[in-house]
């Protein structure tokens, strides 16, 4: 379990800031799409994350599109989790069956700043940081098989060879 | 206790009475996806799967770079043709017909009762002929493709009721805004919404649309109107599939209720840079703008133009503004050719465009430059959703964009004679 550096954002972080449309067709590689996280909200972002790293903003994080690249270029751009106080459904989704791990807590998020170092313990239901332990409800039982598997396409892939037994 | 909409539909397709926050694992009787359907093709590849499972519930509308702006795009939507040729999938919509939302409804697939998902997150729309839609992912939507198979979660829903009755030139989209303003951008997150009431029958198919939605701009999972004479009339000839109208049980329960009276709405607009930074157009008028956006999924239908034609008949766009009209779907399109709505507009100055997403997502057709202000009728005004990350986005009514159109800043519509 390595320790990350916080990212800290306000509410309504968009698929659009988190994602520009203009690079939805356009920018496919996944270093490429991690070049262009978070761009239209801080430019710096991209340039100086690092892996293990986590993102801590307030409500309804993802809201807007359906665009999965507002998840995936998190994922390639090495983000270990999000901790939002809400996120958009859509974005909870897309993070979840990409297996970008994704936390609710208000109270960790109140307390968090950007530089603070984070340890997630998803199977304690902890987050360990510099400001305190802060626990957090486990995902619904539905998802949870998904994340295990890494993703849906590996949960998908198992379930479809399971059935073909 | 009487069930919600919501709670039948998905009941229905689980085969079980459900509530409110169970998850359910369905199969959909259609789903939507678009350009995005190249990326889509490549999860799916990756199951090991040699064919879709249910190739009848896909549909495909190429809609948000059409046509082709670059080689990339074009590869995209060739990759699209390539894989609906291989598979057979029979529903397939090429770049001449519109936006996905607006297709998929003349096509006769938004129906009543069903239950549809799609890779967009407007896929809410079809809520406004009484089916229960919702947005998805594509890595899902992939896996869809190979099991016709999704995990739901049962929504809670809200209740929001109109009376009374609008004055014109205030139109649904003011009443969308005002709804989004007083709830903000996450009002109903992950919640079903519901709009009735004794004014329901003010909002005509394209407002029930607009309002459905725009639904996804307060977070719900899905917005509902109980079809009536209307929509039944609409569907005569175009339904796909049989249909049975669901409705919710009078003692069902609302986690919420509103109710908002028509009567009194003014002209309402979204300031940057969220959609949910509502105030009356009187409060920002005289705010120069270089660009003007009428049209999109959200206000791109004949009622929409019309309500726009009515204002720039006889006038001239201003002269530093650009004025882009863009139709929903060509279907809209002829219609508006037809009834010389698009020779009010080449009269007045302004650029007609093709059917499709257009400058609405930024891509290509009218990106905004650093310091540009641009107001439009579509749906989002995130920083930097139609270009610079230093451009501004104001959302407003068709009367309110024209209105702007012609006289170079943000107007009150009800202002011009």
């Amino acid at each position: 379990m390595s320790k990350g550096r916080v990212w800290k954002y306000g509410d309504d972080v968009n698929t659009d800031v988190l994602f520009a449309g203009k690079y939805t067709y356009a920018a496919l590689e996944p270093a490429e799409m991690a070049r262009h996280a978070l761009e239209d909200l801080d430019p710096e972002f991209a340039k100086a994350v690092k892996p293990g790293d986590v993102v801590v903003a307030g409500k309804n994080f993802g809201c807007g599109s359906s665009r999965e690249q507002a998840a995936a270029c998190f994922k390639y751009a090495g983000v270990a989790a999000v901790i939002a106080k809400s996120f958009a459904r859509i974005y909870f989704r897309n993070a979840i069956n990409l297996g970008l791990p994704v936390v609710q807590s208000v109270e960790a998020v109140d307390a968090l700043e950007t530089g603070d170092e984070v340890e997630v313990d998803f199977s304690a239901g902890e987050l360990r940081t510099n400001k305190g332990t802060f626990r957090f409800a486990p995902l619904p039982e539905a998802v949870l098989g998904i994340l295990a598997a890494g993703g849906l396409i590996e949960y998908t892939k198992q379930k479809l060879a399971a059935g073909a037994k | 206790m009487g069930q919600t909409f919501s709670e039948k539909v998905l009941g229905r397709k689980a085969g079980k009475a459900v509530r409110a926050g169970e998850v359910v694992v369905v199969a959909p009787d259609f789903y939507l996806s678009h350009d995005n359907s190249a990326a889509i093709s490549k999860e799916f590849r990756k199951l090991g799967v040699k064919a879709v499972k249910a190739p009848g519930k896909i549909v495909i509308v190429l809609d948000h770079i059409v046509p082709a702006a670059s080689e990339e795009y074009a590869q995209n939507h060739k990759t699209v043709r390539e894989f609906v040729a291989e598979q057979g999938l029979p529903n397939f919509f090429d770049i001449q017909y519109g936006v996905c939302h607006q297709v998929f409804s003349e096509q006769g697939f938004a129906l009543p009762g069903k239950l549809i998902v799609g890779s967009d997150s407007h896929t809410t729309t079809y809520g406004a002929f009484g089916a229960f839609a919702a947005g998805i992912g594509r890595t899902e939507m992939a896996c869809l493709w190979a099991t016709d198979e999704i995990w739901l979660r049962v929504p809670e829903t809200v209740r929001i009721e109109f009376r009374g009755k609008f004055q014109p030139p205030v139109a649904a989209k003011d009443a969308i805004l005002r709804i989004i303003g007083d709830n903000g951008a996450d009002g109903a997150d992950y919640r079903a919404v519901e709009f009735g009431g004794p004014a329901a029958g003010e909002f005509s198919l394209a407002g029930r649309m607009l309002l459905a939605n725009m639904a996804a701009e307060f977070g719900a999972k899905n917005g509902y109107f109980e079809p009536d004479v209307t929509t039944l009339e609409w569907l005569k000839d175009r339904a796909r599939a049989e249909f049975e109208v669901v409705r919710s049980d009078p003692d069902a329960h609302y986690e919420k209720a509103f109710s908002y009276d028509l009567t009194v709405l003014e002209p309402q607009v979204a300031c940057p840079h969220k959609v949910d930074n509502v105030r009356p157009v009187r409060a920002v008028a005289g705010k120069r703008i270089h660009q003007a956006l009428i049209g999109t999924c959200t206000n791109g239908r004949l009622e929409d133009l019309e309500a726009a034609a009515r204002i720039l008949r006889g006038g001239k766009v201003h002269p530093q503004v650009r004025a882009l009209i863009l139709p929903a779907s060509a279907e809209v399109y002829r219609a508006a050719l037809k009834t010389g709505l698009l020779e009010v507009f080449a009269e007045a100055g302004c650029v007609i465009l093709n059917p499709g997403c257009g400058p609405c997502l930024g891509a290509h057709q009218g990106i905004l430059a650093a310091g540009e202000v641009a107001i439009t009728t579509s749906n989002r005004n995130f920083r930097g959703r139609m270009g610079s990350r230093d451009s501004e986005i104001y959302l407003a009514s068709p009367a309110t964009v024209a209105a702007s159109a012609l006289t170079g800043v943000i107007t009150d519509p009800r202002t011009i004679s």
